[in-house]
């Protein structure tokens, strides 16, 4: 699904990221942790295609991250659901459109996708503030909202950057739930996360590993929890 | 992108894609505003582009039909040299009739100038002879060989040297007035892509979530090029219609206000400030296109 062989990445002379070595599987459970500034974002964009690796081979479902034009890019972030933990969204329009832009833009909107969209947002909880727009929704709310747009088109791999940096205990675990959910049905989840009590928390839902950022480099690669 | 199928898209109604891009900003403001303020002054360049033309054709073909024999001679040999004259231009092809000006046509000539009580009889003024040309026109040289040849103090004059200035400088206006509709359009392009820039730096976070979402650069550009171009012609047409009544109010064309009072279009010419608004549409298209796409090809 990803596979870094020796990827790196940096600005300068400085590399964020250096020898990088490692394989998503499909169906896999991942967490990627590290102090803040250790790259973990980063290591999140190499595999989305936001950034290129300056070193190394990033493959993303097969292709090559360093060769992708834009448009197959934005073809291939169709089959990656993104969360981030300042989850932006489109403050104009309500919470249920926004949640169903990567239907929007992948021209598969319709009447036929409106029972599934309502669905999903049921799923996560937000069918009272549907029609909401993103300014009003709480923490918590805006978190969810931004997991079921990462999910509405039923993506192969979920990534999520420290999606409970935002909310409280109650509601990360809420969060943490649905992702253990969404790795049950199959896709691939890696969390970006330095909240080490939510990586216990996984372990009594999934058989999660561990992969830990620091310097630079993926240590403790494939340590399971 | 094909143009084409942008075109048809823009005679859609606003769709799903367009509501992306929120509505409102100074840059949706300035772009009407811009775009009808440029449409106005597109009418009246237009309009005194065509009145232009209008008068560089009727002073060419008004002069070049028309010349002039000034015959000097002696007072006991003006008479016969008069009627040879008449007699050579008679015989001439191309000239369709021909006469002396009385004394009454040349003192009124000269009235101007030297007063009404001038003697005309008893001064040595050249005797005029007005040739009316037939649309072939007559060969100059020739005529001014027999005119040599038959009455010597005979010179003719074709009013070449009085027409070229007048129909370059008219040519030069009508110019003017197509520069100006060029200048016209390139500052709508600027103005439109300042706009379109700035749009797109306020709407940097619409872009980011558009891309994380998968939306393609063609998709996010058509969204900003639907939204411009439909406020660039809506501008436009405003401008253009406000342009046109302005025009249509101006004083009708009359002698005594010569080319005054000529401004303003004719017939079939009412329709060309219609084309206003789809140039200012093609310019808001095009404008916003490269804009947008120089915007995203900054991002990955």
């Amino acid at each position: 699904m990803i596979d870094m062989q020796d990827a790196a990445f940096g600005y300068g002379a400085d590399p964020i990221l250096s020898a990088i070595s490692l394989r998503l599987a499909p169906g896999s459970f991942h967490f990627l942790t590290g102090p803040s500034g250790a790259g973990k974002t980063t290591f999140l964009k190499l595999c989305y295609g936001e950034l290129v690796a300056t070193s190394g081979a990033v493959t993303i479902f097969g292709q090559d991250a360093g060769t992708l034009d834009r448009d197959r890019v934005a073809k291939t972030r169709q089959r990656i659901g993104v969360v981030h933990q300042d989850c932006e969204f489109l403050d104009h329009l309500p919470i249920r459109e926004n949640i169903a832009l990567p239907l929007i833009v992948s021209g598969r909107d319709g009447p036929a996708q409106d029972a599934n969209l309502d669905e999903l947002i049921a799923w996560v909880g937000l069918s009272a503030r549907a029609h909401a727009r993103p300014p009003e929704l709480s923490g918590g709310e805006r978190q969810r909202a931004a997991l079921a747009r990462a999910i509405i088109m039923d993506p192969d791999l979920i990534l999520a950057d420290e999606p409970t940096g935002n909310v409280d205990w109650d509601m990360s675990l809420r969060l943490l739930q649905l992702l253990c959910e969404l790795n049950k049905m199959g896709k691939t989840v890696l969390i970006a996360t330095h909240d080490m009590a939510l990586i216990r928390a996984a372990k009594a839902q999934v058989q999660a590993r561990v992969l830990r950022l620091a310097g630079g480099r993926i240590s403790a690669a494939g340590a399971d929890l | 992108m094909s143009f084409v199928s942008d075109t048809l898209d823009l005679l859609r109604g606003e769709t799903k894609a367009d509501r992306v891009v929120p509505r409102s900003g100074q840059a949706a403001k300035l772009t009407v505003a811009v775009s009808g303020a440029m449409a106005f002054l597109a009418v009246f360049a237009l309009a005194l582009s065509l009145a232009s033309g209008r008068l560089a054709d009727r002073w060419s073909a008004a002069l070049a039909q028309s010349s002039t024999i000034r015959l000097s001679a002696p007072a006991a040999e003006m008479e016969a040299q008069t009627w040879a004259v008449l007699t050579v231009l008679e015989q001439t092809p191309g000239v369709d009739s021909a006469r002396a000006l009385s004394d009454d046509e040349q003192r009124a000539l000269l009235e101007p100038w030297f007063g009404p009580d001038l003697p005309v009889a008893d001064l040595p003024v050249p005797r005029l002879i007005e040739i009316i040309e037939t649309p072939e026109g007559y060969d100059a040289t020739g005529l001014r060989q027999r005119l040599a040849a038959e009455a010597p103090g005979a010179v003719l004059d074709d009013h070449t040297r009085w027409r070229r200035p007048l129909v370059a400088a008219a040519d030069r206006l009508r110019l003017l007035g197509w520069l100006s509709m060029a200048l016209i359009l390139a500052s709508t392009a600027a103005m439109i892509t300042l706009a379109a820039q700035a749009a797109l730096a306020s709407n940097q976070q619409v872009i980011r979530v558009m891309r994380l979402v998968g939306a393609r650069d063609v998709y996010i550009a058509r969204a900003f090029v639907r939204r411009f171009t439909r406020r660039a012609i809506t501008g436009a047409a405003a401008g253009a219609a406000i342009g046109m009544l302005a025009v249509a109010l101006l004083p009708r064309a009359a002698e005594e206000g010569g080319f005054l009072t000529g401004l303003g279009f004719q017939g079939a010419g009412w329709l060309l400030p219609l084309v206003i608004p789809l140039l200012a549409g093609v310019t808001a298209f095009w404008a916003t296109r490269i804009a947008a796409f120089r915007t995203l090809g900054g991002l990955r």
